[in-house]
């Protein structure tokens, strides 16, 4: 029997205690250690990246192609940003799925319990989730969003006007291309937080990218463009592009916020839940 | 604008034979290039983020390096636990676990009823019931996964949630699959320990004492059940804990592995720990324990010491044969045994100890081929004592020496 011979018992190890805490560095550092170490954020990182720029470069060559047949209004309100940026909008889904993953694969496998057993507070748990996946999913979604607008410039270039980093709204829109990207992913988290499972959080998730969308335009259109300003999509695609010329909608800042409001409801109600019931 | 950019996608794919003949097409080959080297570029940034975890140093401050624990020439991990070792005195003013009036119910099932015991150091105490007895329950509320509807819990006194270095105090195998099958062995218990500043070394330390050091970055799904059971028990051991549970730890191991479990709960117990270890086989347990809790459908059947647990449950008997069984037979009875028909023409001698039947069929002049005590055995008492615990409802405990409250 070997005997640890250099951490003498702490005074008070009669009382079956010991001083201190565990802290929130550490488990965020665990936390980044669970999402380094499984292969579903890998893919699903990649996906993103493949999605974002390579859906952007497609749809920006078929705009290319077709702009020189399109009406003068259509010119006039094309947006070479929005349409370099395009493929954002696909690769929200793959971050949506991360962003569930995260959450999900702990109760799908049983590790919630190991890990609530070693952090009890488990508010914590959440708290260093939403911020390891904002940060690498602010990192992943810039770049992402950068590479997209600077290939779709190329593809655009002598086929239709351009937009460069030097005007500001173009960078505001590249900026919010990622930004909606951390923005809807805590959507997702919040949305994984509350159901617990994999397949119908990502139902959720989706329903509420591409079905609400749809509810919204069979309504009457008086209710219709109330309802659709307030959707992921619609925001997004206001935060995406660098002259907006529609008026039905909010600003990108604006909706950047109801969106991160979105994030913050869920993510409470989730943390609420995470409070009452059994892991 | 808003219907343009939800068509943007059908339009794409629309337009989808432009788009590719666009990109395709002589005077792209550097635009394509830029996409690639994009992709790449991002591929390049999830890889680095993976490196990183992996070339991580961490040495949090908590316990220094400790020597391997050695292997058993038998090729069975060796059980150093490489633990500080706690003398059992210090805790017995309690116990270390204390379970008040502890009661859950699922919906209308009732898993626990007003459950109190107390757990203590320094024996093996073992934690026994039918399948759905509410052992698993009782256990996750120990462990604060699951909150109790009523009642309380406590480990050194105090609620779970509220231990400082959780880990450190008490360890658990609550189920054989509570990892991510794609996860490796290795980062499992390296994140768990990261959140309780449990050093690195400790992890190869666990890994050894299981015997799972060879297979430590291979990824968890490909584990046997008993090599998944192992991984369970290594995070039990994690952090050094003073108090340890063990929900079924032998569901799944060979011969070897349970001899292996067995003597590793004897000797975290021998250290002064509390060792709180549940099974549905009393035979699992029956040479390990020093001590019972047993419950059937949710309620507290017994809280006993091994031996009397044994001794008031089952009944040991005498298996006598003799050509002259008649003659001795009313003596018997008379002396208060009571006779039931053995196999082969034998008579089986109830509450008549082995002596008294030796000295009565002296006095009778009875000739014997076999006078044979048959002990009790502990799987006997135990389905004696659950089987039909109906029977028990509403009859005190046989011995709690928890509090029983009116």
């Amino acid at each position: 029997m070997t005997v640890e011979a250099s951490v003498p018992p702490p005074a008070d190890s009669a009382a079956g205690t010991r001083a201190g805490h565990y802290g929130f560095g550490a488990v965020l550092d665990s936390e980044r250690i669970k999402i380094v170490s499984v292969r579903s954020t890998v893919w699903t990182l990649l996906a993103t990246a493949v999605v974002g720029i390579g859906l952007s470069a497609v749809v920006t060559s078929a705009q290319a192609a077709r702009y020189s047949a399109r009406t003068a209004a259509a010119q006039q309100a094309f947006d070479p940003t929005h349409s370099s940026l395009s493929g954002i909008l696909f690769a929200q889904l793959a971050i949506g799925v991360l962003a569930v993953l995260v959450v999900t694969a702990e109760y799908s496998t049983g590790t919630i319990r190991a890990t609530f057993a070693a952090v009890p507070r488990r508010p914590l748990v959440l708290t260093a989730k939403v911020i390891l996946f904002s940060v690498i999913t602010f990192i992943v979604g810039e770049a992402v969003s950068f590479a997209a607008f600077l290939i779709g410039q190329g593809i655009l270039s002598g086929k239709t006007p351009t937009a460069s980093l030097s005007d500001p709204s173009a960078v505001r829109a590249v900026i919010g291309g990622g930004l909606y990207l951390v923005a809807l992913g805590l959507l997702a988290l919040g949305i994984a937080t509350i159901i617990r499972h994999t397949a119908a959080s990502i139902s959720v998730f989706v329903g509420s990218l591409f079905v609400l969308p749809i509810i919204a335009a069979v309504l009457p259109s008086s209710y219709s463009d109330d309802i659709s300003r307030f959707l992921p999509q619609q925001i997004g695609t206001v935060m995406t592009t660098a002259h907006y010329h529609g008026t039905d909608t909010f600003g990108p800042w604006t909706g950047f916020i109801i969106l991160c409001a979105y994030a913050a409801a869920a993510l409470m109600t989730g943390a609420a839940l995470l409070l009452r019931r059994d892991a | 604008m808003s219907g343009d950019s939800l068509l943007i996608g059908g339009g794409a794919l629309a337009k989808g034979g432009h788009g590719l003949h666009g990109l395709l097409g002589g005077h792209h080959g550097l635009r394509i290039l830029l996409l690639v080297l994009a992709v790449a570029a991002a591929a390049v940034l999830v890889v680095a983020l993976t490196r990183r975890a992996r070339a991580a140093r961490h040495t949090p401050k908590g316990r220094s390096a400790v020597p391997a624990a050695p292997t058993s020439a038998a090729g069975m991990p060796g059980h150093a636990l490489a633990g500080s070792l706690r003398p059992a005195s210090a805790r017995r003013d309690g116990g270390a676990i204390v379970a008040r009036g502890l009661s859950k119910h699922y919906g209308k099932k009732v898993a626990v009823d007003d459950l109190s015991f107390e757990v203590q150091p320094g024996h093996v105490t073992g934690f026994l019931g039918p399948n759905g007895a509410g052992k698993s329950t009782t256990m996750r509320m120990i462990m604060g996964l699951d909150a109790p509807d009523r009642g309380s819990v406590t480990v050194y006194g105090r609620p779970y949630h509220s231990l400082g270095w959780p880990l450190r105090e008490v360890g658990a195998l609550l189920e054989a699959r509570s990892v991510h099958p794609g996860r490796s062995a290795y980062a499992h218990l390296w994140m768990l320990a990261r959140t309780n500043n449990i050093a690195r070394s400790r992890v190869d330390e666990v890994l050894e004492i299981v015997g799972l050091t060879s297979v430590a970055h291979q990824r968890a799904g490909q584990f046997s059940l008993g090599m998944g059971q192992r991984l369970g028990i290594a995070g039990a051991l994690l952090g050094d804990p003073g108090v340890l549970l063990f929900d079924e730890p032998v569901n799944g191991l060979d011969t070897d592995g349970i001899r292996w479990v067995r003597q590793l709960l004897r000797d975290l117990a021998a250290d002064g720990r509390t060792v709180f270890v549940s099974s549905h086989l009393m035979s699992e347990l029956a040479q390990t324990v020093d001590h019972v809790v047993v419950i059937g459908k949710g309620h507290l059947i017994a809280d006993l010491p091994i031996a009397e647990f044994t001794s008031r449950n089952a009944h040991g008997y005498v298996r006598l044969r003799s050509p002259q069984l008649d003659r001795l037979r009313p003596a018997l009875e008379e002396a208060g045994a009571i006779l039931t028909a053995g196999p082969d023409g034998s008579l089986l001698v109830h509450d008549l100890p082995v002596e008294k039947i030796g000295e009565l069929a002296w006095q009778k002049s009875v000739l014997l081929y076999e006078l044979a005590p048959q002990s009790a055995s502990l799987e006997e008492a135990f389905i004696e004592s659950t089987e039909g615990n109906l029977e028990f409802h509403g009859d005190p405990p046989l011995e709690a020496h928890g509090v029983s409250q009116p």
